[in-house]
């Protein structure tokens, strides 16, 4: 019998496409995303837009915060580590949790190296902005992928920006010949092999889920058509007027993203949705983080 | 032969391109109108917190029971397994349309997921994922079990249903997907 293989990892990242996971900072909270069908929460201190009004250094959550969020649902709990935080990530693995995030969103521990994920048993995913990052997060044992928005700021373009990105980045390898890909892959600081799986493919060789600025069921409707196997919403559901019927809908949105009549009845009614963030007035921008 | 994969939350595609490899071409259900002409239809594993969720407020039941009624055989891993058992011993309100009782979750957290080699009968040796499995703890008299790991049932057939807990569409092996088309082509 084998445990923390490669397999079990991305197995569990394949289990939830198709799904919405959602930020929670305690157990009731918890017990409203699953109650709303959300497929994992992600256990914080803060949301993202907190994080970002508050300022000073990011941190992994209390333990005892992230174990009472684990007491209290039956779906997966995932919880984030700042990047190349390897001791953080020990804690978490040492307290059970499912799945983690090494996150931009919290102030990062190491600015060379994200953490050596093969050294872990449960899986991990990564923000990317780009093939590279992604590839580059992968190759470090990356189990699953988000696609980099812009945390906590509701909204959804610099999410579109990247997964547009990656998606042009996938279509331009099909371009090159044998020995440019290798070029290319010097270029990335990937291994062959992995571009070579991406072109096979054409997607990325992981589970790929959107991440950051997911405001509304439409948002989350748009990155599955944008080709995303599944969406993150932060702190658009908790910072909603109605948190319980945004992640309702924003659950419905997901699974019948290709269906506008249910995406347009899921969408009413749903009170204010957060109040949002313009790009160019940030003073920092959690997404350029990670290398 | 047209072989429905309800596609509402999670490894739908995996079972997709495992079908396909088998030359068939599998139709993707998510709405009831998907659920026309089917011949056999596949839930997937996934988070059955989430599927059963969307399943009931989209009426998807009533089209899964109806399947079942007109004996339409239908094949559960997993999540999918939890659904159609009839009792989940959680939150989840499963189908009820086979008679076992499971406890999600079963094994524990993600840190306790496992490969294990498994003997199937009819197919042999298997390697058998579980991804956050549930444990079947009861089953009626006349289910067929056709594996077992560490003295739990983790395959059951029972006339047109068939379930198992660990994950064949993450594997190579297409022998669990060749006995339920087996079973739907002799049902046609």
């Amino acid at each position: 019998m084998e445990k923390g293989t490669d397999t079990l990892k991305k197995g569990l990242a394949e289990m939830l496409k198709g799904g919405v996971i959602m930020d929670v900072t305690n157990a009731e909270q918890a017990k409203i995303a699953e109650k709303a069908g959300a497929v994992s929460v992600m256990a914080l201190e803060r949301v993202p837009a907190d994080i970002r009004a508050d300022g000073g250094v990011a941190r992994m959550a209390d333990p005892s915060k992230i174990k009472e969020i684990m007491e209290s649902v039956t779906i997966p709990v995932m919880a984030k580590v700042r990047i190349g935080h390897f001791v953080e990530a020990q804690i978490l693995q040492a307290i059970g949790v499912d799945f983690i995030d090494e996150s931009e969103v919290l102030t990062p521990a190491d600015d060379k190296h994200h953490i050596d994920k093969r050294k872990f048993s449960i899986p991990f995913v990564c923000g990317a902005r780009d093939l590279g990052e992604a590839l580059r997060r992968i190759n470090e044992g990356a189990a699953m992928i988000r696609t980099k928005g812009e945390a906590g700021t509701g909204n959804i373009v610099e999410a579109v920006r990247h997964v547009r990105t990656v998606a042009e980045q996938i279509r331009s390898l099909k371009k090159f010949q044998d020995g440019m890909l290798r070029k290319e892959s010097e270029k990335m600081r990937v291994p062959y092999r992995l571009l070579i799986d991406t072109l096979r493919l054409g997607r990325l060789p992981v589970v790929n889920f959107s991440a950051g600025g997911v405001a509304s069921p439409a948002d989350a409707a748009l990155m599955m058509q944008l080709g995303c196997d599944g969406v993150f919403v932060g702190s658009g559901i908790f910072k909603s007027e109605d948190p319980k019927s945004m992640a309702s809908a924003i659950v419905k949105a997901t699974t019948y993203f290709d269906k506008p009549e249910v995406v347009a009845k899921v969408s009413e009614n749903l009170g204010m949705p957060m109040s949002g963030l313009e790009i160019s007035k940030l003073d920092i921008r959690l997404q350029e983080r990670g290398w | 032969m047209r072989i429905g994969v309800l596609a509402l939350q999670g490894a739908f595609r995996e079972h997709s391109i495992m079908l396909q490899s088998l030359g068939v071409q599998p139709v993707l259900v998510k709405t009831k109108e998907d659920f026309s002409g089917l011949d056999g239809l596949i839930i997937p594993g996934g988070e059955s917190t989430t599927i059963s969720n969307i399943m009931y407020s989209r009426g998807i039941d009533a089209s899964i029971l109806n399947l079942h009624k007109r004996g339409i055989p239908i094949y559960g891993t997993c999540a999918g397994a939890v659904i159609l058992s009839k009792d989940s011993g959680s939150k989840v309100k499963p189908l009820g349309i086979l008679d076992i009782s499971v406890k999600r979750n079963g094994y524990g957290t993600q840190k306790d997921s496992f490969e294990a080699p498994l003997q199937i009968r009819g197919i042999g040796d298997f390697n058998g994922i579980f991804i956050r499995a549930p444990i079947v703890t009861s089953y009626e008299n006349g289910a067929e079990i056709l594996s077992e790991h560490g003295n739990s049932p983790v395959m059951i057939r029972s006339g047109n249903i068939l379930i198992t807990t660990f994950h064949p569409e993450l594997t190579e092996d297409s022998g669990v997907h060749s006995m339920f088309l087996d079973m739907v082509k002799r049902n046609i």
